[in-house]
């Protein structure tokens, strides 16, 4: 062939500038949405190693997709040969174009696309054997991707299983025509190698087995659809969920660099909501679903609201905070900041009328920790008893600073979208801290203990009663005994995901009982329902999540359960005939003189 | 005369059939459970806020009940949304929504 372009080529190219014209005016766009923070830290970090990191994700999450892997083998194996697959198949394709000598040395880029029908004769450079039977083999890797999604969208609809994904109408066009790409790919290269005996090992054998007329007749026609299918693709890409795939790798290097949420939504936000693959990871465990059916408030849904435009109110309201959903996300989004974020939005964020608080003062307590029970364990008194207890035992000078009465520490308020209400809290707090001059603080509840580590400025070291507990231990403080009870931990939502304490409160158990396995725990663990994330849920439901928390724990058949959080404790109590304690409460019990 | 800290709540009458219930029937819409109170007091008596200052969650409420709208905003902003009202309630009131939508409502002209 002596000219290297044919009419049908045009739907592809077309389709192709058009998708990076989208994608650059996209992301510029959104760029310069990003805040005055976000931008000093890209500038600080962009020429930094951490350009390295961020490669090694990109390849790791954009193309292998691990994360998947690691929760659904085989839905990991489908994103991976989709994705990874067809990235190769570019590559060596783009190779195999490039290493074969043309007669005016032009090399166009849909070369490496259609590169069986430009090139009829084999072997044209050394290896060409080798490349040819690379591409087929990659070709039937992506389609065995395909057919695995075909039998997933089938399967999971006719047994009417796992709530599959609802989408939009970019997205059907876009994932119709992804499904059509490489099957018209295998056909048309199929034809040619029937007519051209140009094919490797796969579609030459298919080739063959095509009558010559029929390949004569349509060989045109297939090539034609190919390059239609991806022209669609590209058009409707930037529209539809598979825009993910390339935001997905921008968002990874943003975040390498330290760009975070902010309060309010900015440019980042955008590429978050875009990198949604709406893989639908995050329906099946999410507790209203789970326990209550509610199929309308995932994050994949919120999202998808948020990114079209078509978010409501009672969608950012109806979450329990638990953040299961963004442990279980593949792209690990910041889901729960952007949903703070739509909660922050509320027009009713009023001043507090919080001066009755004006004339509590601080305590002389030079050289003491201070201890925070927080309103919740004014209710749980057994915990806020065994922390006095133990802080005597281990001859600690301490102020428990909320004794009588407490001061909210505002994360209720906060978690409402009340912010100027929770920041008056917080100065009152702060100051009362500062004032008494307390050396740490302890805090009970791990609601009040997120809030003080993240929104508190306080230049003192915060840690929640377990990390204490073990401290002493640790350092002899106090001996604990071994009981004989076998003891299951339940992970508070905050105290777990919310701050990423799981391995101190394990240790605590494991020096005084028998600490046996949750069904599923750490990351995976589920909420106890009774929190304060939800306002639309009645009591009712919270009730079936707490059951469905507590069931998880009966896996092992232990004698105790254990957790570390008041309000976690006050859910469970009433749901079983266990007894359930708080490790200060277990500690407390086995302590040794 | 010895003060003991608390005095006689002063005489009132409320006709009701001069009231206007609508922010009631608006409240008792978004949560049902309202309507479940038996007005017993745990929720005042657990709550963060009155160990402070005078404030009584369930006599808001009854308030509210009764339409008489006076000062409520004002007052309910005194509560910190600490939720141990909520966690008392034998009744399964859903109180911090209640508050919240509550204000909403006061606020909404
Ligand atoms: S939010 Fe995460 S888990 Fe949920 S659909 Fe999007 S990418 Fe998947
Ligand atoms: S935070 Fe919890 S309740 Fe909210 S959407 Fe995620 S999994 Fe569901
Ligand atoms: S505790 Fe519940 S039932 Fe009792 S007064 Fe308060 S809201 Fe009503
Ligand atoms: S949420 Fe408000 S009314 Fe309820 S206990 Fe806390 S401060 Fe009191």
């Amino acid at each position: 062939m002596d000219n290297y372009f044919h009419p049908f080529v045009i739907p592809f190219v077309l389709g192709a500038i058009f998708l990076f014209g989208i994608c650059i005016w996209k992301y510029v766009r959104w760029f310069k949405h990003f805040d005055r923070l976000q931008r000093a830290v890209i500038r600080k970090n962009i020429f930094s190693w951490k350009f390295i990191p961020a490669v090694w994700e990109v390849i790791r999450e954009g193309l292998l997709h691990i994360r998947i892997s690691r929760k659904n083998l085989i839905l990991g194996y489908m994103h991976r040969s989709i994705a990874f697959g067809w990235a190769l198949l570019i590559i060596v394709g783009f190779v195999e174009s490039r290493l074969t000598p043309t007669i005016d040395g032009s090399h166009p880029f849909w070369m490496a696309i259609f590169y069986r029908f430009f090139f009829h004769s084999h072997g044209t450079f050394a290896g060409a054997h080798v490349l040819t039977a690379i591409m087929d083999f990659l070709l039937l890797y992506v389609l065995s991707g395909i057919l695995l999604a075909v039998i997933k969208k089938c399967y999971s609809k006719a047994l009417g299983m796992k709530k599959a994904t609802k989408h939009v109408v970019f997205d059907r066009f876009a994932k119709a025509s992804l499904w059509c790409i490489f099957p018209f790919r295998l056909l048309s290269e199929s034809l040619t190698a029937c007519i051209y005996h140009n094919g490797g090992f796969f579609t030459q054998f298919i080739g063959n087995l095509i009558p010559t007329e029929f390949a004569l007749t349509f060989e045109m026609t297939s090539w034609t659809l190919y390059s239609f299918a991806l022209g669609t693709f590209f058009v409707s890409l930037p529209f539809s969920r598979y825009m993910h795939i390339f935001t997905e790798m921008v968002l990874i290097f943003f975040r390498e660099w330290g760009v975070r949420e902010k309060h309010e939504r900015t440019g980042y936000t955008m590429y978050e909501l875009s990198a949604c693959s709406r893989c639908g990871m995050c329906i099946d465990n999410c507790p209203l679903n789970k326990e209550l059916g509610i199929n309308n408030v995932q994050s994949v849904y919120f999202l998808r609201d948020l990114r079209y435009k078509k978010n409501k109110p009672e969608i950012a309201d109806n979450c329990l905070m638990c953040a299961r959903c963004a442990s279980d996300c593949p792209v690990n989004i910041d889901l729960m900041a952007i949903r703070q974020q739509e909660r922050n939005k509320r027009n009713f964020d009023t001043e507090g009328n919080y001066h009755y608080l004006d004339n509590v003062q601080p305590f002389n307590a030079i050289g003491r920790i201070g201890y925070f029970g927080g309103c919740m364990s004014h209710l749980t008194p057994g915990i806020t008893e065994s922390m006095k207890t133990i802080f005597e035992v281990a001859g600690q000078r301490y102020w428990f600073m909320d004794e009588d009465r407490s001061i909210c520490c505002g994360r209720p308020l906060l978690q409402q979208g009340y912010n100027q209400q929770a920041a008056e809290l917080r100065r009152k707090l702060t100051e009362l801290i500062k004032k008494s001059k307390v050396t740490m603080l302890v805090t009970s509840c791990p609601i009040c203990y997120q809030t003080f580590k993240k929104d508190y400025k306080l230049n003192i070291p915060v840690i929640h009663h377990t990390e204490y507990l073990n401290m002493l231990i640790k350092s002899g403080l106090i001996k604990v005994r071994m009981d004989d009870l076998k003891t299951v931990y339940h992970d508070p939502c905050e105290l777990g995901r919310g701050c990423g304490i799981y391995k101190e409160p394990r240790q605590v158990l494991q020096a005084t009982t028998h600490l046996v396995k949750a069904k599923q725990e750490g990351e995976d663990s589920l909420c106890c329902g009774i929190n304060l994330g939800d306002t639309l849920i009645d009591i009712n439901q919270q009730k079936k999540i707490r059951d469905a928390a507590v069931e998880n724990l009966m896996h092992r058949k232990p004698d105790l359960i254990a957790t570390a959080c008041p309000m976690c404790k006050k859910a469970f109590v009433h749901s079983t005939t266990l007894p359930v304690k708080d490790i200060a409460e277990i500690v407390r019990e086995n302590l040794r003189s | 005369m010895i003060n003991f800290g608390y005095s006689i709540a002063p005489t009132r009458v409320v006709n009701l059939d001069n009231c206007d219930f609508d922010k009631l029937q608006q409240l008792e819409r978004i949560v049902p459970s309202f309507k479940r109170c038996i007005n017993c007091g745990a929720c005042t008596a657990t709550c963060s806020a009155q160990q402070f200052t005078h404030f009584n969650i369930r006599k808001i409420k009854s308030l509210f009940q009764e339409a008489q709208y006076e000062k409520l905003a004002k007052e309910l902003d005194k509560c910190m949304l600490c939720g141990k009202c909520t966690l008392v309630c034998p009744r399964g009131l859903n109180l911090r929504p209640i508050i919240m939508n509550m204000r909403k409502i006061l606020n909404t002209k």
